[in-house]
């Protein structure tokens, strides 16, 4: 019921609580992916508010690449040091044992390897029955369709024509050994939405969304940091410094940069709202086709 | 719209005042709906399209679909926007609830887009649960169908008070003012039975934009609010926090021993420090010491805010329990008629016990009895003894144990219910509480002095429910039979409830549905309830196909009182002994529905026993269940017995 009384963030914001404090009542074992991006920032808000002054009944979850940028790692660590959090790492080591980057098996195998592949390990190895994630439904076209409790069988294989109704705030948590629910407390959020409220409430991010100077390579039209000494340069490229910043974060040879001079979050806002390429584009996985989205998903990617 | 004026981007100050004005904005949720071709996507596309929602990756990536899947030649596609899974787009169907968001300066907007075909009603009520407005689309060329109606009805079913009727496609009805008002007319006709509070009509053309965002000029005959101008000052904000309190407590929140608080979201109404409340179910009452928030305590919080509540006194209260004021506290009762919309292949069955998630409470419920179901193109009232995917209908249902609920024309949050299939867990159903059955506060239980644990003492052993399943002629009776005369040379007091037995006393009544088989297999189980409460071992021989409701009468005993024995004999064994000659009456097809032929069997997964009667004979399959309850000492062992 809409109530004016309440602005939309407000209602967005007790929307996320409710479907949080609902996980943790009736999953035996749940975990909230921590992606340290602006979404993970706003989610574990969230879930701080739901159980305070109790601190969060779950662990977080992080799915280490080794190739995340260098701030995000820092930024991870101190904010489970400041808000003492349950932090889990978890690394595809047979991916790192056979060698796997995105430079010599391509963003595709790369990300199913290290991403989806250990992501599923993570899941199965601590038996999780749900796992929390920041997706919103505005950010792609499959999403849209996505429900706040997302089953998932044995495999983690999603499948879009055997949804559950979702009705009222009722939300369904009955799943069998093996099986899990996904669960996206975000859903109803835009990416305007997420900045306002990090804006409202002063939440932390990632230095990397705020503009400075930073060395990159031009790849194929597209800004790469150059975060550490493993990304190989190719015949004539020089990292150069400019003035670039972040719209999305991930894998550094994967995630390019946008030059920019917003180094406010007013700016970022501002920027954003002016902004006439849509937000994942800057993901370098997405750009196959539009339908490729929906087969990751399937597959089991986030 | 969202798209905003460059010289406010380039003033930080007025860009300052820009978000101030969206961070104040209210949300609408709204639903869509319409036959299919209404052109719902397109009006949705038009929306995002208008509003300047789309970036340039996305327009670009729209032309490419259009030209692959398009249907309206060289143009863009609005539709292609939002139909999102691959298969529909090749099908040219929306055929799932998608969501879809834009704002303006005043509102944020949460649109439902619904399909529009028969077989995907539920898609439509899921849409409308969380949606305050619904738009319902009207072909201009076609006016109301069929479809028009079933939708307005499933709406109005779903609470929903605030309609806008969309006239779509004006432009192919050369903007006639005459045809939009003979379809108003017609549609007003239609609903006035269904208690819409406020219904406007617009005419429009989502492919061209006509009165969605901007004024028609081509229309100057109306004078009334474009669609966004609507959606935007529609009031829709109820009473809802000026209503009866309700806190359906979610969470305990204990983190020391010194803090004990009761999380949740307030369903209606508002709270204030030092009011007094009640927990509905166990009667106890306290009043709220503090409302906490991560945010600062507050002072008083209302319908749609997620607080905790600390008490002034120590009450028991756990996850489930409903906080409401002391006058005017929900209804608690174990039994109320409802309307269900079902929405699972398999058809409801009276009698099987289900899931019912109310509020932060789930319980284990059956239908007792359908009412009627209702023909939602009509809404003529019809017969039933089931209900079918995309079926509607009242029944009677009885809980497990009494719950806190408000009929749902009162209270949408704490009237609302979802049904789960126990086996499978999908969501098969939607109810929407009526009122509470009186009956339950009348009829208590008779408490008797003599207790089980008496009588069973008396007879020298633990009373049991020995449930033989199997199909017909797997040889069941045969050896429950045995295990009787077994049971009684070793002095025990054992009964056997025999399926075809009871199916010409207790049970003649009933035939051979699905339905049917249900209330047979529900009467046995609780006759085997009865005769465990006398102190008997009880062997029970029914073919009882189905897990449902073998797991209903283990679930009507104590632990350890129900052991499963599943008489293991393959198909084409049963057939060829055939001792009723039933197989071959079935394959004759002189008897509809026989398990194993043409009804299914459903083998239990876990059974306590397992008997291959093609590996050994029923004599010694009888010896190993004596074995078995003497080993989990329902019969006493041989050393003990004098």
């Amino acid at each position: 019921m809409s109530q004016d009384r309440l602005t939309h963030l407000k209602r967005l914001e007790a929307e996320a609580i409710h479907i949080i404090r609902e996980v943790a009542a009736e999953f035996r074992n749940p975990v909230m992916l921590y992606s340290i991006g602006k979404d993970s920032s706003v989610m574990l808000r969230l879930a701080l508010k739901a159980f305070y002054p109790g601190k969060l009944p779950f662990p977080l979850l992080h799915v280490d690449t080794t190739w995340k940028f260098r701030e995000m790692i820092a930024f991870r660590d101190a904010t489970v040091r400041e808000e003492g959090l349950d932090l889990l790492v978890h690394t595809n080591q047979d991916g790192v044992a056979a060698g796997i980057t995105p430079f010599t098996h391509g963003s595709s195998v790369y990300t199913n390897i290290m991403k989806t592949d250990a992501l599923k390990q993570a899941l199965t190895a601590h038996g999780f029955d749900a796992a929390f994630g920041g997706a919103r439904r505005d950010e792609e076209k499959s999403r849209a369709k996505e429900r706040v409790f997302s089953f998932r069988t044995e495999s983690h294989a999603w499948d879009p024509k055997n949804q559950r109704p979702e009705l009222w705030h009722l939300y369904n948590s009955r799943v069998r050994p093996g099986e899990s629910i996904r669960v996206f407390p975000l859903s109803n959020w835009t990416e305007l939405d997420i900045w306002q409220y990090i804006l409202l409430e002063k939440i932390p991010i990632v230095p990397l969304y705020f503009s400075a100077e930073r060395p990159v390579v031009n790849r194929g039209g597209q800004w790469i940091m150059v975060d550490d000494d493993r990304l190989p340069l190719q015949p004539g490229e020089t990292p150069e410094l400019r003035r670039v910043r972040f719209r999305t974060l991930g894998c550094y040879p994967l995630t390019a940069a946008v030059e920019s001079d917003a180094a406010t979050l007013p700016e970022i806002v501002r920027e954003m709202l002016i902004a006439r390429t849509s937000e994942r584009s800057g993901r370098l996985i997405d750009h196959d086709d539009s339908a490729s989205m929906e087969k990751k998903k399937r597959e089991g990617y986030f | 719209m969202n798209a905003i004026d460059p010289n406010v981007t380039a003033d930080a100050s007025a860009f300052t005042d820009y978000l101030g004005r969206h961070e104040k904005k209210s949300l609408l949720r709204f639903l869509t709906c319409g036959s299919v071709d209404d052109g719902k996507s397109t009006l949705i596309g038009r929306l995002l399209y208008d509003s300047k929602l789309l970036f340039e990756d996305q327009l670009l990536s729209l032309e490419k679909d259009s030209r692959k899947h398009g249907t309206v030649g060289d143009d863009i596609d609005l539709a292609l926007l939002v139909d999102g899974l691959e298969a529909e787009r090749e099908q040219g169907i929306t055929i799932d609830v998608a969501y879809r968001f834009f704002s303006t300066d005043k509102r944020k907007f949460i649109v439902a887009d619904t399909p529009g075909h028969e077989q995907y009603t539920r898609n439509m009520a899921t849409g409308a649960s969380t949606s305050d407005l619904a738009v319902i689309l009207i072909d201009a060329r076609r006016g109301v169908l069929t479809q028009t109606r079933r939708h307005s009805f499933i709406v109005s079913l779903v609470g929903i008070r605030h309609v806008v009727l969309a006239v779509n496609k004006i432009d192919l009805v050369d903007f006639s003012e005459a045809i939009f008002e003979d379809i108003v007319a017609d549609y007003r006709a239609f609903a006035a039975d269904l208690g819409f509070e406020t219904l406007t009509a617009i005419p429009l053309s989502a492919r061209y934009g006509d009165n969605v965002l901007e004024r028609s000029l081509r229309m100057p005959w109306y004078s009334g609010p474009t669609l966004v101008e609507h959606l935007e000052n529609v009031a829709v904000d109820d009473d809802a926090s000026t209503r009866a309190f309700r806190l359906p407590v979610q969470w305990v929140n204990r983190p020391n021993l010194d803090f004990r608080g009761f999380s949740g979201t307030i369903a209606s109404g508002t709270v204030r420090r030092g009011d007094a409340v009640v927990v509905a179910k166990s009667g106890r009452t306290s009043t709220v010491k503090s409302i906490v928030t991560f945010d600062g305590d507050l002072d008083a919080a209302s319908a749609g805010e997620a607080v905790t509540l600390t008490l002034a006194d120590e009450i028991d209260i756990s996850r489930g329990d409903v906080l409401s004021g002391t006058t005017d506290r929900p209804e608690v009762s174990d039994q109320f008629a409802a309307h269900l919309i079902w929405m699972a292949d398999e058809p409801l069955l009276p009698g099987r016990p289900y899931l019912l998630k109310i509020g932060a409470r789930q319980v284990t419920a059956q239908v007792t009895s359908i009412r009627h179901k209702i023909d939602v193109n009509t809404g003529g009232e019809l017969p039933a003894r089931s209900l079918a995917l995309n079926e509607v209908g009242v029944a009677n249902l009885s809980l497990s144990e009494p719950v806190a609920f408000d009929p749902y024309a009162v209270n949408r949050e704490t009237g609302a219910f979802i049904v789960i299939d126990r086996l499978s867990n999908l969501t098969v159903g939607a109810g929407m509480i009526d009122h509470g059955l009186r009956r339950a506060g009348n009829i208590h239980w008779q408490a008797l002095d003599v207790d089980k644990r008496a009588r069973a003492l008396a007879k020298g052993q633990k009373p049991a429910v020995v449930w033989f399943t199997g199909l017909s002629g797997a040889g069941k009776s045969t050896i429950a039979n045995l295990v009787e005369k077994k049971l009684t040379a070793l002095g025990r007091h054992a009964y056997i409830l025999d399926g075809d037995n009871v199916r010409h006393g207790l049970n003649r009544d009933l035939g051979f549905s699905d339905a049917d088989r249900v209330e047979n297999i529900r009467r046995v189980a609780e006759t085997a309830k009865l005769f465990v409460d006398a102190g008997l071992i009880v062997l029970v021989s029914f073919i009882s196909p189905f897990r449902a409701e073998r797991q209903l009468a283990r679930e009507l005993v104590e632990d350890g009182e129900f052991v499963e024995v599943f008489v293991d004999t393959p198909l084409d064994v049963a057939e060829a002994r055939d001792p009723k000659g039933l197989y071959a009456k079935a394959r004759a097809g002189e008897i509809a529905r026989f398990t194993g032929v043409s009804s299914p069997y459903e083998a239990p997964d876990r059974p306590e026993i397992c008997l291959d009667t093609t590996a050994e004979a029923a004599d010694l399959l009888a010896e190993r269940v004596v074995a078995y309850l003497q080993a989990v000492g329902i019969v006493p062992g041989a050393d003990v017995m004098i």
